[in-house]
């Protein structure tokens, strides 16, 4: 059996219960499958109170091993690194004295999702709570932690990064963890689990012939592609949302939104709107993974030429107006 | 007298501590200490406005989308302008949707655990109760997390995902439900009502809704053993541990009304005091009080349409990152009771005029409002129209105030928005928990908790007392809402 101890502190609690949307199987049965063993979890344990300080005190103490650490949410070092901005509820120390304890004590350390990544949404505007990573401030090595830590198996931080986290970004972690899978191979150089990091949310999106011709939504609720000017960061994105549906089969784009590439350090401070896409003379700042401007802006300027009525109709409306069709057009 | 320090308190979202100072037995005093502070006001400051359709969700991890509709409704108001019919169904789905799910997951996971702990193994009713809902390994966990999660597919097809979802705009909804989302939806719906018929209640929703009086209840839960369902095993562990006794408050109960739809709502807004009393509720009575907060920058209490907040541990009377919010200058109880109570539910008019707030009828006002929503649900689904508009378009004044009100699952949610030179220049955030775990005022009036646990029985040498526990989950507290 693997022992699991998961803590919360600067977040919102939104990836625990992203966790408990884990389906086929259910969470419990993923948990029982791997051998895996809740010490607590803020949300499913019984334990309250002295009851919680005490397993927390034993693990410190050596008497019960840590296998995994899940931290949820940022690590608030404020005020003046004092870490004030959240002492643990009856035991009147800073969470990152406790957590910074029990690492030293776990096998592996797990940042669960983008606020114990990388700092998040808690360190976004002027940062008052002096909000970080385990591992990282942003993209900086560092964090809490520091760049030098390695948990007892020799590893850095794993972050499971994402705002929320996908349930099975982390119940694969876990099982690979548990199953004595994991190694450095397996993430990316921000930390991330390569089985989602290494696809873009583009990757499977619905709206990929409208991208393919450039045929854009201008508001809200319409059809088109979200890349040109509804701020959609899809295509530079690590994540496999639109391959791995979430809550049965959503995803963000799917959902009428753009991805907000929420796996990624500091996405809470975009540079411009987050649904609103920055443009130089007409072109949008921020390009495809991996593609040369000049190619963008030439393949871009041809499949504009080359976009169809359907689509450039559909692109702008909520519905299809224009099925594909190879009979003459009418409109619905 | 002694002191005991509970906490940190599990099965709660997010860190509490409580001081409780007992004589005889008994709570003499309770201090509530919500023990995190993260500053999304401050974070909001300077931001574009439409920016907080991404920031204000994050928030909470389980009433995120409570949030994106309180900040939707906002904004709407500041951009004066309104939803079509299919925005106003999609967004009421969706925060039903949330809504219901949060109440599931509060009676199951967080609130009936408690009674599974050992403290209460000579109980006849023992076994049979820690067998079904024993933290994480009761039958009852993992028969609920199943139907919560296939529920939970409904923010698949109107949402995206959840919890943090943008679908949800001030002119509507983002998504646009095609004809076959719709069915599929109303499949959803129907796998979630056998799950609450067989499971929860044991009888039809519809049976539920139309209990009128605390007589009907009990000799509806009378007709079948207490084991046969789970309304029925709680309202059998409640007669047994009079939890009608326990968590007493005699404040006034406030909602902000919910679910509009074409200038209706689906529950009505109001206060009513312990009297029974209704009177309409005026938000511009409101007011938050920082006398002991860790928060400075107010000499006063002051509207949140120009409240401050500003973290600053030199207030030597601080013991809470939480402000203390009050209605013309009184303290507030807000949740499913308040709901029931102001939308003149006969069963729960009945049940607190002869009990008042308690464990039991706060629990009881949840459940039935599973069984009032999910048909509501299935109606509007049915009344999506996909060939019509689901989102209108605006864009945001230079200048603008506005004001976002929605019932979370736990109660209250305010959003207060001021836009100047196209940028947020305040957004104060007003949480249900804020309300019902608020500490003190100048007045040294304590808050709707800490008064339900004033002369609550501690049993001697408790650490983490039972009672304590039941009371403080009867609220569905959200702690990382309420000081956000």
């Amino acid at each position: 059996m693997a022992n699991l101890l998961w803590l919360q502190s600067g977040g919102c609690g939104g990836c625990s219960m992203s966790l408990l949307n884990a389906e086929s199987p259910d969470l419990m049965t993923t948990l029982d499958a791997a051998g895996i063993r809740l010490l607590w979890h803020p949300s499913l344990s019984e334990e309250s109170g002295s009851e919680v300080i005490a397993i927390l005190q034993q693990v410190i103490d050596g008497a019960i091993p840590l296998d995994i650490l899940c931290i949820e949410g940022s690590m608030l070092m404020g005020p003046m690194g004092t870490g004030r901005f959240h002492l643990m509820g009856g035991t009147g120390v800073p969470m990152i004295n406790w957590v910074r304890q029990l690492a030293e004590k776990a096998q592996y350390t797990v940042a669960v999702g983008s606020c114990a990544a990388y700092g998040g949404i808690s360190a976004a505007g002027d940062n008052v709570t002096e909000a970080t990573g385990l591992q990282f401030d942003g993209d900086l090595s560092g964090g809490l932690l520091g760049a030098d830590y390695r948990s007892a198996s020799g590893d850095k931080v794993i972050n499971v990064a994402g705002c929320p986290t996908h349930p099975n970004w982390v119940t694969e972690t876990l099982l690979q963890i548990a199953l004595d899978e994991f190694d450095p191979g397996q993430v990316d150089n921000l930390g991330r689990p390569r089985s989602y990091a290494d696809h873009l949310v583009h990757h499977g999106c619905t709206r990929n012939e409208y991208y393919e011709y450039k045929a854009s939504a201008e508001q809200p609720g319409q059809q088109g592609c979200m890349m040109e000017n509804m701020g959609c960061l899809g295509t530079q994105a690590h994540a496999d949302c639109n391959i791995r549906p979430w809550n049965g089969e959503g995803s963000c784009t799917s959902g009428g939104y753009a991805c907000i590439n929420c796996t990624a350090p500091e996405f809470e401070e975009p540079s411009y709107a987050f649904t609103k896409t920055r443009k130089i003379a007409g072109i949008p700042v921020g390009l495809p993974t991996d593609m040369p401007k000049a190619w963008f802006v030439a393949l871009a300027s041809l499949s504009k030429a080359a976009t169809p009525e359907r689509l450039k109709t559909n692109a702008v409306s909520e519905r299809i107006i224009y099925p594909p069709s190879k009979q003459k057009h009418e409109k619905q | 007298m002694s002191r005991i320090l509970v906490g940190p308190f599990n099965r709660v979202e997010g860190d509490l501590e409580i001081t409780l100072d007992i004589a005889d037995g008994r709570v003499e005093s309770a201090k509530v200490n919500s023990t995190m502070y993260r500053g999304f006001e401050q974070i909001l400051q300077g931001k574009n406005p439409l920016d907080a359709l991404v920031y204000t969700p994050r928030i909470c991890g389980i009433c995120s989308v409570s949030q994106s509709v309180a900040c939707a409704y906002a904004l709407a108001d500041a951009m004066q302008m309104g939803m079509p019919r299919n925005g106003e169904l999609c967004t009421n789905l969706i925060l039903a949707n949330e809504n219901m799910a949060d109440l599931l997951t509060h009676f199951y996971l967080f609130f009936m655990p408690d009674f599974a702990r050992p403290v209460y193994a000579a109980q006849p009713w023992y076994e049979t109760v820690a067998r079904r809902y024993r933290a994480a390994s009761g039958e009852a966990a993992r028969e609920m997390l199943p139907a919560r999660a296939e529920f939970l597919h409904l923010m698949g097809l109107l949402a995206g995902k959840w919890p943090h979802s943008l679908s949800i705009q001030p002119g509507g909804s983002a998504k646009p439900v095609e004809a076959h989302d719709r069915l599929k939806m109303l499949a959803i719906l129907a796998g979630f009502r056998r799950f609450l018929e067989r499971r929860l209640f044991g009888d039809t929703l519809e049976t539920i809704v139309q209990l009128t009086s605390a007589a009907e209840l009990s000799q509806w839960a009378a007709q079948k053993p207490w084991q046969s369902s789970d309304l029925r095993t709680f309202l059998h562990l409640s007669q047994q541990l009079q939890l009608d006794q326990l968590g007493a408050t005699t404040v006034p109960f406030m909602s902000y009304g919910n679910y509009p739809l074409e200038g209706e709502r689906l529950f009505r807004p109001g206060v009513i005091d312990a009297q029974g009393t209704r009177t309409p509720l005026d938000s511009n009575q409101i007011t938050e009080d920082l006398s002991h907060a860790w928060l400075t920058g107010q000499d006063r209490p002051q509207h949140p349409e120009l409240g401050v907040t500003q973290p600053s541990l030199e207030n030597q009377q601080g013991y809470s990152w939480c402000k203390a919010p009050r209605l013309d200058g009184q303290v507030m109880e807000t949740g499913a009771l308040a709901r029931q109570l102001n939308n003149g539910h006969p069963l729960m008019m009945d049940l607190a005029a002869r009990s008042g707030a308690n464990v039991h009828n706060r629990i009881l006002a949840r459940l039935l409002e599973l069984a009032i929503v999910v048909p509501q649900m299935e109606r509007w689904a049915r009344q999506i129209d996909p060939s019509e508009r689901f989102c209108l378009h605006s864009a945001m004044p230079d200048s603008a105030i506005g004001v976002g009100m929605v019932e979370a699952a736990r109660g209250s949610l305010g959003h207060w928005l001021s836009v100047e030179k196209g940028r947020i220049s305040n957004y104060q955030i007003i949480a249900p928990t804020t309300w019902n775990f608020s500490p003190r005022d100048s007045q040294g009036i304590p808050g709707a908790l800490e008064q339900a646990l004033q002369g609550t029985q501690v049993m001697e040498g408790e650490k983490d007392p039972v009672s304590v526990q039941h009371i403080v989950r009867s609220f569905d507290p959200c702690m990382v809402c309420t000081v956000h």
